[in-house]
């Protein structure tokens, strides 16, 4: 055996190894901290208590508030993703000419290039003033602007995965839609969506494990305050957000207020965790339904 | 050639992909309540020519025609026709089975449905009769319910007659609709067409000349582009008057 094929099989192994080694030891990390915090505070506290505060001199330790906060935007970023990026979807496959559709999808995915700071600051001081003209209530941070614009971001995800989805499904479909008289909005909504969707619920769920993980946006114009609310006019705080702060700020390395990140973070990765699974499971099952 | 009256009229048909001409000036008048065969050899222009009869290259890049197409007299590319009323005037079965991913009832009132009827009763009787017209209703009456998909080929491509009988339309195109089947099916799919051409006017595409023979009043031959011959079946198959049609025919090429 050549040397050289060795040694180039060894650095392609090394190159697989540490990727693996790498989330092994983040999991390691969460894991082992996460545990010691767990060691302190009980997990029924953590999951029914329904106030986080930490960092204050009544500690509580409810992630509640904060699974609400991720929960309000997320939901927010997908109620307002899912219509428009399945509506760009539908227009790209059934109605769009070729050469425009040429143009309009790198130009979608410019969106998903706009770094998410960039996103956070729009949200701020120019979607919270503006909503603010017409919602009396809404206060400088909330969780309404920042969905709204983690929705924007997200759409160039869910449009363009569902548009993969949609112009998967057979051409004799669509033209036994067209050859029983269906108009083409009756053959989009009719037998495209519902053909594909699998598909593109499987990009909805990739959207909402992205929003779910999302930190600037939020953290920029969600605001900073744990409260247990569906209520969107109001300052909540996320997980991520919680995170952010926490590592910026001075709380002392190796105390139980440090230890609530990786709790946090551990919570965070669970969510997005069963997400990517659910999306690789769905994906896997129906996949090959046409083959 | 024929004392019934026409159904499905071409005058003067050119159709075009881009810079390609696909039909050339082709003139034809299809009886009603008869069957009439396209045949000829791949290329020749024949599905393009039965998918300008539904407009359904209406969608294609590039495609487009001069001529006309006269259903019941009517030009069916004039500015006011609605393609989606003129689809269900004029069914079509394809070549692939292609039943919707949905159950055996839903996809025969599926065209009943999009046209907003919603009478359940409505829906059951149309279902039942066009299965029955279909000849699947004695297979399937067990498990409407059931997917579509779960039926074999043959089944499938009477599962699409049927959907396609539903709508009650006049005219059937079939694009080559037993190519995927095997023999049983496929000898189950040309009874059906003998039966359904009392009350359709059939319009089939096939590659299969002995099918030609068997199920058609009159055949046209297409041959690059163009409408080389065009008369009754039975003339066609004994004494062509053409060489190319001839040379088709006995296998010479094709």
């Amino acid at each position: 055996m050549r040397v050289q094929e060795k040694i180039i099989e060894g650095l392609l192994w090394l190159s697989a190894a540490i990727t693996i080694l790498v989330t092994a030891s983040i999991i390691w990390v969460l894991l082992s901290e996460s545990i010691q915090f767990f060691s302190e505070v009980s997990i029924v506290r953590f999951l029914t208590e329904k106030e986080w505060t930490p960092l204050f001199a009544d500690k509580k330790f409810g992630i509640m508030p904060l699974v609400a906060g991720t929960f309000l935007t997320t939901a927010i970023a997908i109620a307002v993703a899912l219509p428009i990026g399945l509506t760009i979807a539908i227009y790209l496959n059934e109605y769009a000419h070729a050469r425009f559709k040429t143009i309009i999808k790198p130009l979608l995915e410019v969106l998903a290039t706009i770094p998410t700071v960039v996103y956070g600051f729009f949200a701020l001081t120019v979607v919270t003033p503006f909503l603010q003209s017409f919602i009396p209530g809404l206060a400088g941070f909330n969780a309404l602007s920042a969905g709204i614009v983690m929705g924007v971001m997200i759409i160039p995800m869910i449009s363009s995965l569902s548009e993969d989805a949609i112009s998967a499904v057979p051409r004799s479909l669509r033209e036994a839609a067209y050859g029983m008289g269906s108009t083409r909005l009756q053959t989009a909504f009719g037998v495209m969506v519902p053909a594909a969707s699998s598909g593109i619920l499987v990009s909805v769920i990739l959207a909402i494990s992205r929003a779910v993980g999302e930190t600037m946006i939020v953290a920029i114009a969600a605001g900073q305050q744990p409260r247990l609310t569906l209520n969107p006019l109001v300052p909540i705080e996320t997980i991520t957000t919680y995170i952010v702060q926490v590592s910026m700020g001075d709380v002392p390395h190796g105390s139980l207020e440090y230890r609530t990140i990786f709790a946090a973070g551990m919570t965070l990765f669970v969510f997005t965790f069963l997400l990517n699974n659910l999306s690789f499971w769905i994906k896997k099952k129906y996949q090959e339904k046409y083959d | 050639m024929t004392k019934k009256q026409s159904k499905l009229e071409a005058n003067n048909l050119d159709a075009y992909y881009g810079d390609f001409q696909a039909l050339k000036n082709i003139n034809i008048a299809m009886e009603e309540k008869a069957v009439t065969a396209f045949i000829g050899p791949s290329g020749c222009g024949k599905s393009t020519f039965l998918r300008t009869l539904n407009r359904m290259n209406d969608y294609i890049d590039g495609f487009r025609i001069q001529g006309q197409i006269l259903l019941d007299g009517r030009d069916i590319y004039a500015t006011d026709v609605r393609v989606d009323e003129l689809r269900k005037e004029v069914g079509m079965v394809f070549q692939k089975p292609n039943p919707f991913p949905k159950t055996i009832y839903e996809n025969v009132v599926y065209g009943l449905k999009i046209q907003g009827i919603k009478d359940k009763k409505i829906l059951q009787e149309a279902c039942e009769k066009s299965l029955q017209q279909a000849a699947l209703w004695n297979e399937v009456k067990d498990k409407l319910d059931k997917s579509a998909l779960a039926l074999s080929g043959g089944q499938q491509q009477r599962l699409c007659i049927a959907r396609a009988l539903a709508i009650q339309p006049s005219v059937i195109l079939m694009d080559e609709p037993a190519s995927a089947l095997d023999p049983i099916s496929t000898a189950k799919i040309e009874e059906l067409i003998h039966e359904l051409k009392k009350n359709y006017t059939i319009v089939i595409v096939t590659h299969n000349m002995q099918q030609a023979g068997r199920v058609s009043d009159h055949t046209a031959f297409f041959y690059m582009g163009e409408l080389v011959e065009y008369a009754k079946t039975k003339t066609m198959f004994t004494s062509p008057s053409d060489t190319r049609t001839q040379n088709y025919i006995t296998g010479r090429f094709g």
